[in-house]
Formats: structure tokens, C-alpha cells, sequence
């Protein structure tokens, strides 16, 4: 066997007293995709950028050798010459990782123009050349767009172009399709894969490796040759793709392997009333135009053209589409927090929209939400106690101080928390109690419909399984309704009856989830299916 | 998740991180205390005697003006304890009485003083001298302080209340009422404040009142503008929306859930904002279009100190006293805004200045 391309060796990394990654031996050899595993807070992503030594205030101990040089003992001079030259990095968010202020050509000829020794000239003719490799739509055109003017995945597409630019010997690529809507993150894996197994064609042995960072255990099973487990700071396990889905050793690995949420709802009763009905709804927002012409005219954008949404007794109903198709929107205009331009919404047979504000205000009990982000839906500066007891204050007041202790207490039971925590300010826990949270403050008003958007997506998988599961055991046992708002078809398959699909604010397919998943129409949920599962 | 562990909200861990920054915490206890001493100003320094017995019976001259004529004197006038003749009448076999520890008030013209000219030196008569019009220096910073501080601690209580109020209501509403409230804003603040100043000092007679409401009327934009970035940015976050989802009317939300998350640049901003209003009050005095004799003043002192250089303990002792406040109420800040950075971590928060 020839001499691995990067290896890492008994590798720790600290930040002040904190150790995020202990002891970590791991090797890549030339022209090996290699996927480096593990939930938010395992020390993955340290790992990765340590190898470039981008991590500030950290202290590093052990060996990184690329090419035979230890790259921890390298100056700063020295090693960047290194970065962009032999490894190059693809980050998670484009639109942060382009300089704004530069078109994509000028960054892109800037970086050969640095590590190689070209004219302006021949590496403008390369950076074209790169940018039609990348599959860039009309690349003489789009050398010129500053990377506001690209959509996410061609930005993400002018990142890689600009990373090939110096042929790296190694490529990192962070969470690369993580910010990306669905159909495009499979088109950009398909051109990760295609272009590594190009370099590897013509350089054999010595072409180019890809260290892939990633939760996404499907990405993986598609990318990589090899995988590499990580838990909080360690490596529990390094094995081939196949032998690793196959026979997976270490406990935490199965856990992960296991988490790929499963579907166990009940079917809805036959004869179940309707609780929720949307018709016709349509959502505007205004677009100012500049200058004087402002004052007197505005262009409108639209949302949402005439959404039709039912939602039975005990049913959960997913509107599934990518970012921009106006889910969000969707679950807004339910919730009566925008105003609708047009078309009505009943609840339990009462329009919403032509109710007093007293009456309006009592539906708000009946209709709850739980939104995505665990960090940004608690207030940081209250407690469980006043999180969960504000809305039973508001809507109950009839209530005793007892009668809401006891409310509280016991819809924290049924979301998995003991009573110990009521005193406990939110920035005391982990992202999925605080997602446990968020489901007791809309369940303790015991609400009939209860909008989801996006519950699971910003928790780690294994983490994720437990809340879906626990939104299933509630809807069991109060018989609820849910509106489930996802980008993630495994999530809608998991939980939903049936399922909406929506693509640039119309409704294009709707139907029983089994149907639209096995049996898609519509071009778009074909596309969305196959690139999900 | 064991019960042992205390619950800090965020304000005691910033509380905490606060003390940890030994400089800060100590200035803050230091400034507090003087100001604490400053308000008990009449029983550390007045012309008055505390308690007095005379002839059997307890008199309370702090409290109640008493003729001279009840102390054995001739005239039906308020008596002066600083009179050699009601002094010897006051220390008497069975009389006595216990004087302050700086026996001036403010205003105390000593018309028995030993001083051949005023301003008069440091002697032990007048610990620090006395000023051109023969008042004690001593009592006078000790009472310009007091008023400084209150006035400060008034004009940054109403720039809080205003600025936040007006941060608010443009930060939540947003849209429209932010851009009309931001213009007349903008047409506000531009006005010369000092000219303004000027004006009024010449129409109206001096006085702390009106120094205090023209300041008030401009203070509190900076500080709104703060507030109001805090609210855009706050009321853009799911607990808002979740709020909005439970039903809460705009005031709830408002003053539960987004105004103790706004504070942060109001209370690190609190330190600074007071020193600037000591600094208002003293350049304004210092300039002349403050309060006029005999109300006590740091700024006065100051003028005074810069005409009479030759009498050198006017200008040093009264530039030490303002300097000695905007110190630890610096001190004070920074540490404040140390302890409520995030970005500096606990471990960093103790050793460093």
C-alpha cells in the first residue's frame, strides 16, 4: 500500500478547558472520497479546518503530515501556500464564503493568479474553462455576476470551480450541500463525484481526495468510499461504506444508522369532521420600487396563488417544497400572523379571518404552532416555568396557581422533562429539550390543529427520530391534527397522511403520502423524490 | 440534570461576571457609597451644630431655626453658630453641642474667619480653602457632587425612559411608523443644542430645572437608536412569532418577551451616559450658562480655579473630584460591557482589565 496523502495522527484539539477532539488517528490516500461523520458537537468540523489551521484560539497538539511535512509545525507563510494551492476547502454557505464585492470570475482568476504562475489573460481562459467544467448556465456570461446574482446552487457550483482552480491534491468539503434545497443537492453531489472520478482518470493513484464533512448519513451511502464515525471528539469506528451500513460495530454508529426516521402513524377514522379549511388563499408582499416612482406605485410579489388546504380530525397533512415555494408562508396565513390578500380560512367551522379580535384571540388556544429553530423560539431570558404557564395565564385564567402548576408539570411529563427543570432558563439545554420545550408551550392549551414547521430540521438525526416519535405518541393520545411544514421528504413519510406539494407558491400534486412518494406526477416530485431517497 | 445546580438567569450570570472584574465591581461599590455619603451631606457638613443642649432643654438646629435670643443672645435673629459668643454660650458647664465634621453649609459665609483675604488657603479652618466668595471648598464638592450625581442619575433615567420608548414602538411597528418617527427624529436631533442653550440661558433666568429639561430633550436619540436595532432584530425571532401565535396583545409581547432581551446596549450604555451628563452640567457651569452663586457646582469651581491660578487648591481639589467620578464611572462601564460581551468567555472575564 503506498503512503496515505494527509495523515492524522494522535490529533486533540482545545479550546481553553474545553477538549473538542481527543486522540484522532485518521488517514485519506490519493483519489479517496472519505466521509468524516458525526452530530453537531462532535468535532468534526474543528478536525477539518484544523488541517488548514483555521481555527482560532484553539490549542492543537499531535501531527497532521500532508506530502511528508507536519503541517501543525508550519508557519503562517508556509501554510498559505498550502491552502488553495494542494487543499482546498468548500464551505457550507456560498453566499458567505464569496466576497460580495467581486464577481465570481475576479475571485476565481485571483485565486490562480496567486498560486500559479499565469497571465491575467490565460487564467481568465481557465476560470471559463473551469466554470463550463462546473456545469455554471452560460459561463461567459456569469463570469461577470457577482455571486448575489446566482442562485444558491450555481453559487455553490462557482465555490467548487474556484476550489479545482489550482488542482487541489485534497479537497474539504464541510457540510457542502447542507444549505441547498434538495434537488439541487443531489445535482451538486452528482458533480462532486464526476469531477474527483475525472482527476482520477487522468492522475490515477495521485488524483484528487475529497474529505467530506457531514450529518447526512444518505449523502454518505451515495459519496464515499470509506467513512469515519465521530463522537464527541472521538473516532468510534473508520470502515468501508458498504461494510459499514452492512455490519455497523460501534453502538453509536448502529444509533445512527437506526435513526433514519420510521413511519408509525394511525390512519385516520373515515368519518372524521374537518377541522381546518383553506380556500383560495392568496399572499402578497408588497415590492417597493425605487426612487419617486415608490411613492406612487408598488409592484407586488406573490407568495401564494390560491392554496387549498384541508385537514381532518387526527390527520397530519405535509406541504413539502424547497425554499421560496411559500410553505413558511403557508403556515403564516393559517396562523393569521400576515395578512391574506384574498381567500378564507375556516376553523372548526368559524372564519378565521372575519372574527372579532376577542374571538380571534380564544382560536389562538385551538391553533398552535412549533417552529424550526430550538434556539431562536425560546424567549433566553425566561423561565420553563413562565415559557410553558404564559399562555395557560392568557388563555385560563380562571385558572389557580395549583391547577397551573399541575397543568405544566404534566405536559412536561409527556414531553419527556421532569419537573426538576421549571426553574431552568432555557440556555441550560440541548437542542432537543428545547425543541421538547417549544412542543409543551403549544401543547399545554390543548389545541386541536397544531402547525409544525420544520420541527426536526435544525436537530441532529438521532435526536430528530426521538421528537418525530414523540409528536406521534401526542397525536395518538389527544387525537390532534397536525400541518407539517418540511423540506425533508423522510420527515413528511414518517409522520404524514397526505401530502401537498408546493413549487413556487401553487400547489402542484397533493394526494396519500404512499402515493406521491411511490407514484409521483408532477416532474418536480419526481425530481424531489429521487433526490430525497 | 441534578437539583444542586443553582438556575442563573442571564441577568445573574452577568451579575456575576460583572464582580468577577475586580476594578469595575469596586468602582461601582465606591461610587455608590460616596454618592450614599453625599446624600447624608447635611449631617457631614453644615454650619449648624446636630444636637445642642442648652439650659436643661435638647434643641435640634438641623431641624428647627432657633433665635439667638434662645441661646442667651440680644437679637430676635436666626442664630450663627460660627458667633464666638453663642459658641461660649454652647460649651458652658451642662450645655454642649455636637457639630458636624465640616461645620460650613454650601452657602456658609464664616464672618468670624481668621482668613485675612479670600480665596483663602487650606488652614484648619477650611480644610481645602475657601473659594473667592469665602465659601468652603469641602462642603461646596461635596454638595456639587451630590447634585452632578442626581442630575445625572435624572437625565439618564429620563433618556432611558424616553429612549426606549421610542426605540420600541419604531423597532416593533416597524415600516411606517419607523420611518415617520425616524425623520422627525432625524429633523430633532439636528438642531443646535448648544445655541438652543445659549438662547434660553439668555431669556430665562439659570437654573438647574431648565439646564435639566433642555438636556432631556435631546438625550435620549442616541440611545433610541439602539433600542430600536435591538427590536428589529428581536422581534424577527421565533419566541416573537410564538408569542404572537399564543395570542399576546403587542404590549405583553413588547414588555415580556422583547424588552429584557433589548437591554443589553441600554444598561452598558447606563455608566457612560451619566458621566457624559456630570461632564454637561460642568462644561455648562464651567461656560457660565449653568446655575448661577450661590447653588453649589463643580463647573463653577472649575471657572473659578482657571481665574485664580494662583489659588491652586480650587482648581486641583475640584479637577480631582471630577476626575475621581468619571474614573470609576468608566471603570464601571467597562467592566459592564465586559461582563455582557459574549464573545469574551468566563475564564478570560476574571483576569483582565
Amino acid at each position: 500500500m503506498t503512503q496515505p496523502l494527509l495523515s492524522i495522527e494522535n490529533f486533540s484539539a482545545r479550546f481553553d478547558h474545553k477538549t473538542v477532539v481527543e486522540q484522532l488517528n485518521l488517514s485519506i490516500r490519493g483519489g479517496e472520497r472519505l466521509a468524516l461523520v458525526g452530530e453537531s458537537g462532535s468535532g468534526k468540523t474543528v478536525t477539518a479546518l484544523s488541517i488548514l489551521k483555521l481555527v482560532e484560539a484553539a490549542q492543537l497538539s499531535g501531527k497532521i503530515v500532508f506530502n511528508g511535512d507536519n503541517l501543525l509545525q508550519k508557519s503562517a507563510r508556509d501554510i498559505q501556500r498550502v491552502r488553495g494551492a494542494d487543499i482546498a476547502m468548500i464551505f457550507q454557505e456560498p453566499m458567505t464564503a464569496l466576497n460580495p464585492l467581486f464577481t465570481i470570475g475576479e475571485q476565481i482568476v485571483e485565486t490562480i493568479v496567486a498560486h500559479q504562475a499565469l497571465s491575467r489573460a490565460e487564467a481568465t481562459q481557465k476560470t471559463l474553462e473551469l466554470l463550463t467544467r462546473t456545469g455554471i448556465r452560460q459561463p461567459e456570461k456569469n463570469i461577470n455576476s457577482y455571486p448575489h446574482q446566482l442562485s444558491g446552487g450555481q453559487r455553490q457550483r462557482a465555490m467548487i470551480a474556484m476550489a479545482l482552480s489550482c488542482k487541489p491534491k485534497l479537497l474539504i468539503a464541510d457540510e457542502p450541500t447542507t444549505a441547498l434545497d434538495m434537488t439541487i443537492r443531489a445535482r451538486i453531489v452528482k458533480l462532486l463525484i464526476e469531477l474527483q472520478e475525472e482527476d482520477v482518470r487522468e492522475h490515477g493513484e495521485q488524483g484528487m481526495a475529497i474529505l467530506l464533512i457531514t450529518h447526512d448519513l444518505n449523502l454518505v451511502r451515495k459519496f464515499a468510499h470509506r467513512v469515519a464515525v465521530m463522537e464527541r471528539g472521538r473516532l468510534v469506528e473508520t470502515a468501508d461504506t458498504q461494510t459499514l451500513f452492512a455490519q455497523p460495530q460501534h453502538p453509536y454508529t448502529i444509533k445512527l444508522i437506526n435513526s433514519i426516521p420510521e413511519r408509525n402513524v394511525s390512519p385516520v377514522a373515515g368519518d372524521a369532521r374537518t377541522l381546518l379549511e383553506a380556500r383560495k388563499l392568496r399572499v402578497e408582499y408588497p415590492l417597493p420600487r425605487k426612487g419617486w416612482r415608490g411613492l406612487l406605485q408598488s409592484h407586488s410579489f406573490t407568495a401564494l396563488h390560491g392554496a387549498d388546504v384541508t385537514l381532518r380530525e387526527g390527520e397530519t397533512v405535509g406541504i413539502v417544497g424547497e425554499s421560496g415555494s411559500g410553505k413558511s408562508t403557508l403556515a403564516q396565513a393559517v396562523l393569521n400572523l400576515i395578512k391574506v390578500k384574498s381567500g378564507s380560512i375556516e376553523v372548526d367551522g368559524a372564519p378565521l379571518y372575519q372574527l372579532s379580535k376577542r374571538l380571534q384571540r380564544e382560536m389562538r388556544a385551538r391553533l398552535q404552532v412549533v417552529f424550526q429553530d430550538p434556539f431562536g423560539s425560546l424567549s433566553p431570558r425566561q423561565t420553563v416555568r413562565q415559557i410553558v404557564g404564559e399562555g395557560l395565564a392568557l388563555h385560563f385564567p380562571e385558572l389557580t396557581e395549583q391547577e397551573r402548576y399541575t397543568r405544566i408539570v404534566q405536559i412536561l411529563s409527556e414531553v419527556g422533562l421532569s419537573a426538576q427543570v421549571l426553574d431552568s432558563y432555557p440556555h441550560e439545554f440541548s437542542g432537543g429539550q428545547r425543541q421538547r420545550i417549544a412542543i409543551a408551550r403549544a401543547f399545554v392549551l390543548s389545541p386541536k390543529v397544531v402547525i409544525l414547521d420544520e420541527p426536526t430540521s435544525a436537530l441532529d438525526v438521532s435526536i430528530q427520530k426521538q421528537v418525530l416519535e414523540l409528536l406521534v405518541s401526542l397525536q395518538k393520545k389527544f387525537g390532534l391534527s397536525y400541518l407539517l411544514i418540511s423540506h425533508d421528504l423522510t420527515v413528511i413519510q414518517a409522520l404524514a397522511h397526505r401530502v401537498y406539494v408546493l413549487k413556487d407558491g401553487e400547489i402542484i400534486e397533493s394526494g396519500d403520502t404512499a402515493q406521491i412518494i411511490h407514484t409521483p406526477q408532477h416532474p418536480y416530485t419526481q425530481s424531489l423524490v429521487q433526490a430525497s431517497l | 440534570m441534578s437539583q444542586v445546580i443553582p438556575h442563573l438567569s442571564p441577568a445573574r450570570r452577568n451579575w456575576q461576571r460583572f464582580k468577577r472584574n475586580r476594578l469595575g465591581y469596586w468602582s461601582l461599590i465606591v461610587f455608590v457609597a460616596l454618592y450614599v455619603i453625599s446624600l447624608a451631606g447635611e449631617v457631614i457638613s453644615n454650619d449648624r451644630p446636630l444636637v445642642v443642649r442648652y439650659a436643661q432643654q435638647w434643641y435640634f438646629p438641623l431641624l428647627n431655626d432657633y433665635p439667638e435670643s434662645t441661646f442667651g443672645g440680644n437679637l430676635p435673629i436666626q442664630a450663627d453658630y460660627h458667633d464666638p459668643f453663642i459658641k461660649a454660650q454652647l460649651s458652658k458647664a451642662g450645655n454642649f453641642a455636637i457639630y458636624p465634621l465640616n461645620p460650613y453649609y454650601y452657602d456658609t459665609l464664616n464672618y468670624f474667619s481668621k482668613a485675612e483675604h479670600y480665596p483663602g488657603k487650606p488652614d484648619d479652618e477650611n480644610l481645602l480653602g475657601t473659594d473667592i466668595a469665602g465659601y468652603d471648598i469641602l462642603a461646596r464638592l461635596l454638595y456639587g457632587f451630590r447634585v452632578s450625581v442626581t442630575f445625572a442619575l435624572g437625565l439618564t433615567a429620563v433618556g432611558v425612559v424616553l429612549g426606549i420608548f421610542f426605540g420600541a414602538v419604531q423597532g416593533y411597528f416597524a415600516g411606517k411608523t419607523d420611518l415617520v418617527i425616524q425623520r422627525l427624529i432625524d429633523i430633532w436631533g439636528s438642531m443646535p443644542e448648544l445655541y438652543l442653550l445659549i438662547i434660553f440661558a439668555s431669556i430665562f433666568d439659570h437654573s438647574l430645572l431648565l439646564l435639566f429639561g433642555l438636556l432631556s430633550l435631546f438625550g435620549w436619540i442616541n440611545l433610541s437608536d439602539y433600542v430600536r436595532a435591538e427590536f428589529l432584530r428581536n422581534r424577527q425571532l421565533e419566541y416573537v412569532k410564538s408569542a404572537r401565535a399564543l395570542g399576546l396583545s403587542n404590549a405583553q409581547i413588547i414588555w415580556r418577551h422583547i424588552l429584557p432581551n433589548s437591554l443589553t446596549p441600554v444598561i452598558t450604555f447606563l455608566p457612560f451616559r451619566m458621566s457624559a451628563a456630570i461632564m454637561a452640567l460642568a462644561s455648562l457651569d464651567f461656560l457660565g450658562l449653568g446655575v448661577t452663586a450661590p447653588a453649589p457646582s463643580l463647573g463653577q469651581l472649575l471657572l473659578q480655579g482657571k481665574e485664580n491660578l494662583d489659588a491652586w487648591w480650587i482648581a486641583l481639589s475640584s479637577f480631582s473630584v471630577l476626575v475621581l467620578t468619571l474614573l470609576l464611572l468608566t471603570f464601571t462601564g467597562e467592566a459592564l460591557r465586559n461582563a455582557l460581551d459574549t464573545r469574551i468567555s468566563d475564564a478570560r472575564q476574571g483576569g483582565t482589565l
